[in-house]
């Protein structure tokens, strides 16, 4: 490989009128500090002259920054002549002259908004989105009532393709991460329990914290981490390539292909990934009960049994399908919201994600209250 | 440096898995000439271009890019060679999120020291070039029609003044008046700055028009190289294909009645179609 070192482009002021040009006049010899093209004047000089004996390589970026040079000394009002300029280089600088002769003006750079512009956008944004995302939400409703009214329509083969991916691959994640979650919960609670000799009572604590709250919202945010984002970066990506276009030419309805499967798999998956998360965590919390505070497993399922009541198990299971709708409503709204190119596809996966986690945690304080008032 | 052809390729082999892409390729392509390779869909033109452009392998045989060997470049090397072409890839490989303008002048940010002002000016300065108003460097990619994507594509190929240029199907997809303007933007490039161009294409206009030579690719061999007019005298079933069909033969014809005008006009040309500027 040749690596012929690169001459610095410089011009020398041999004497007023004089100018020499000499080095690399190309992108890769002209650097920012070295070149001063400002200096030169045709102050008082009717002619200038411009010798190009020196000049050993030019590309266009050279040509652009002579082009200005003679410009401006024509603009002082001198007659610029150029001497000893190699034919090629000559040729290149005529073509970038008549270029730059033609009148390119560049826009008017936008003005910068102000905050509260700014602020005003984002609300507007804000409210716009919610607007669509309940509009999406009742399309996806009356899908689903025309897809129970005309069972046949439903695509079983999605359907079960999405159980699989969404909750049979999800078994092992879901499944350590509850279990180490029973194991925090009962290492955090077995000091204080000890304090006042109530060790056996770390079954309620584990039982009631994981079944009632625990295995649902772990269970709840892993999935929105893990489908909620592929539900919206498949959707999305088919939209920058027109796959969703062609499906509504074809007389394929989006949704039916594409959300009511995910949300039908989802709305059956996640409740057993949640009765999952349950057997796991509470398994964590007996393992550690026995290390820590020499609660036998027997003495602990008993206990357990007494304590947890078949609706505080129930209040975890039924939360379940609320939180899958939101997850797979939100990650396939988000997807179809894409336009434009893989930047979009990008931002809008982040916003399915956080989003969805965000209403999965609202939906279940809303939940807490509601079942407090019931007494549950 | 010195040496007459920008690209030599001998023996080139190419498989993936069982599959042979390229069973010995040789082709050389001179500097200062515009070169198309074409081929049916499979007849392996991109993977042959991708090998010349360090984008891939190949399995076997020897690639020479600007007197350079590709085999065995070190990696300095290898970006001191990739600032000596430009590519303009078929769907424009523009950046998403950078405007078209910073799509153009960002060779020239990451590898020269020029500051951002003149880079501006120039990138303004090549998208005009290639026939662009200023406006539409604001806009970004997405915004684009797609004769103007290829279009700004190509003003960012142009942007570090490559001494090569490779065209992946630059008017696919184009309508035609759109398509015109290609053929006679890469003409102009080539007389400009005395490029060396290569394009793969399917576009018989393109090829009568602008082409100096042509390779015709086929069951993994180049199967015959040469001007239009000399490959359409060819016998072989694999070049025919090109000139037999409708298409074919009404870009030839379109030549012909072009040459006789050409000819009328100025009595001392010669066989060389006239479009070709020399």
């Amino acid at each position: 490989m040749d690596t012929v070192p690169v001459l610095p482009a410089t011009i020398t002021q041999k004497s007023p009128q004089e100018l020499a040009l000499s080095g690399a006049w190309t992108a890769r010899g002209i650097s920012r500090n070295a070149l001063r093209l400002d200096t030169p004047s045709a102050a008082n000089h009717s002619e200038m002259l411009i010798d190009g004996a020196g000049l050993e390589a030019f590309d266009t970026v050279g040509a652009w920054m002579l082009q200005k040079l003679v410009r401006r000394l024509r603009g002082e009002g001198a007659t610029v002549q150029l001497r000893d300029l190699r034919p090629e280089f000559a040729k290149l600088l005529d073509v970038i002259e008549q270029q730059a002769a033609d009148p390119t003006e560049s826009p008017p750079a936008l003005p910068q908004q102000s905050r509260l512009e700014s602020l005003g956008h984002s609300v507007v944004s804000a409210v716009e989105q919610s607007v669509a995302l309940l509009s999406f939400v009742g399309e996806c409703s009356v899908a689903m009532a025309a897809s129970i009214a005309h069972p046949v329509r439903f695509r079983w083969r999605p359907i079960l393709f999405n159980i699989r991916s969404a909750g049979f691959d999800a078994l092992p994640i879901v499944g350590l991460l509850s279990f180490l979650l029973g194991i925090v919960v009962a290492y955090q609670g077995a000091d204080q329990l000890r304090q006042y000799g109530a060790n056996i009572f770390v079954a309620d604590l584990v039982g009631l914290s994981m079944l009632r709250e625990f295995a649902p919202l772990i269970t709840a945010i892993i999935i929105a981490g893990r489908s909620g984002s592929a539900y919206a970066a498949q959707i999305g990506t088919m939209a920058v390539t027109e796959e969703i276009d062609a499906m509504r030419t074809l007389g394929i309805p989006p949704l039916d292909l594409l959300v009511l499967p995910k949300i039908i798999a989802l709305l059956i998956a996640l409740p057993l990934l949640t009765v999952f998360a349950d057997v796991l965590g509470v398994t964590g919390g007996m393992i550690m009960a026995h290390a820590q505070l020499d609660v036998g497993y027997g003495e602990f399922l008993d206990r357990f049994v007494k304590a947890v009541s078949v609706t505080a198990y129930l209040i975890g299971i039924c939360k379940a399908p609320v939180f899958a709708a939101i997850i797979a409503v939100v990650g396939c709204f988000q997807g179809f919201r894409t336009k434009g190119g893989a930047d979009s596809v990008g931002r809008q996966t982040t916003r399915a994600v956080v989003q969805s986690t965000f209403l999965v945690i609202v939906a279940d304080a809303v939940f807490s209250v509601a079942f407090s008032a019931l007494d549950l | 440096m010195g040496s007459e052809m920008a690209i030599e390729m001998r023996q080139v082999a190419t498989r993936f898995g069982d599959h042979v892409v390229h069973s010995g390729i040789d082709l050389d392509v001179r500097r200062g000439e515009i070169f198309a390779l074409i081929g049916g869909s499979g007849s392996g033109k991109s993977t042959l271009l991708r090998e010349m452009i360090l984008l891939h392998k190949p399995d076997s045989g020897s690639i020479k890019v600007l007197g350079v060997d590709l085999s065995g470049l070190a990696d300095t090397d290898a970006l001191a060679l990739r600032q000596r072409w430009g590519v303009m890839f078929q769907h424009g490989g523009l950046f998403g999120s950078l405007t078209v303008k910073e799509n153009v002048g960002l060779p020239l940010r990451e590898h020269t020291a020029l500051d951002d002002a003149l880079i501006d000016e120039i990138a303004a300065w090549k998208l005009s070039m290639t026939g662009l108003k200023p406006e539409v460097g604001a806009q970004y990619p997405t915004e684009l029609s797609g004769g103007m994507m290829k279009r700004a594509s190509l003003a960012r190929a142009l942007a570090l003044d490559p001494e090569l240029l490779f065209l992946d199907e630059p008017t696919a997809g184009l309508d035609p008046e759109s398509a015109d303007g290609v053929d006679q933007l890469v003409r102009k490039l080539r007389d400009l700055f005395g490029l060396t161009i290569v394009i793969i294409t399917h576009d018989l206009d393109l090829l009568w028009q602008v082409a100096d030579r042509v390779a015709v690719l086929a069951d993994g061999t180049v199967q015959g190289v040469g001007s239009m007019a000399e490959l359409s005298k060819s016998e072989n079933p694999a070049i025919r294909k090109f000139f037999d069909g409708p298409r074919g033969r009404t870009a030839q014809a379109q030549e012909e009645v072009q040459n006789k005008q050409a000819g009328a006009e100025q009595p001392t040309a010669t066989g060389r179609p006239s479009s070709k500027p020399k």
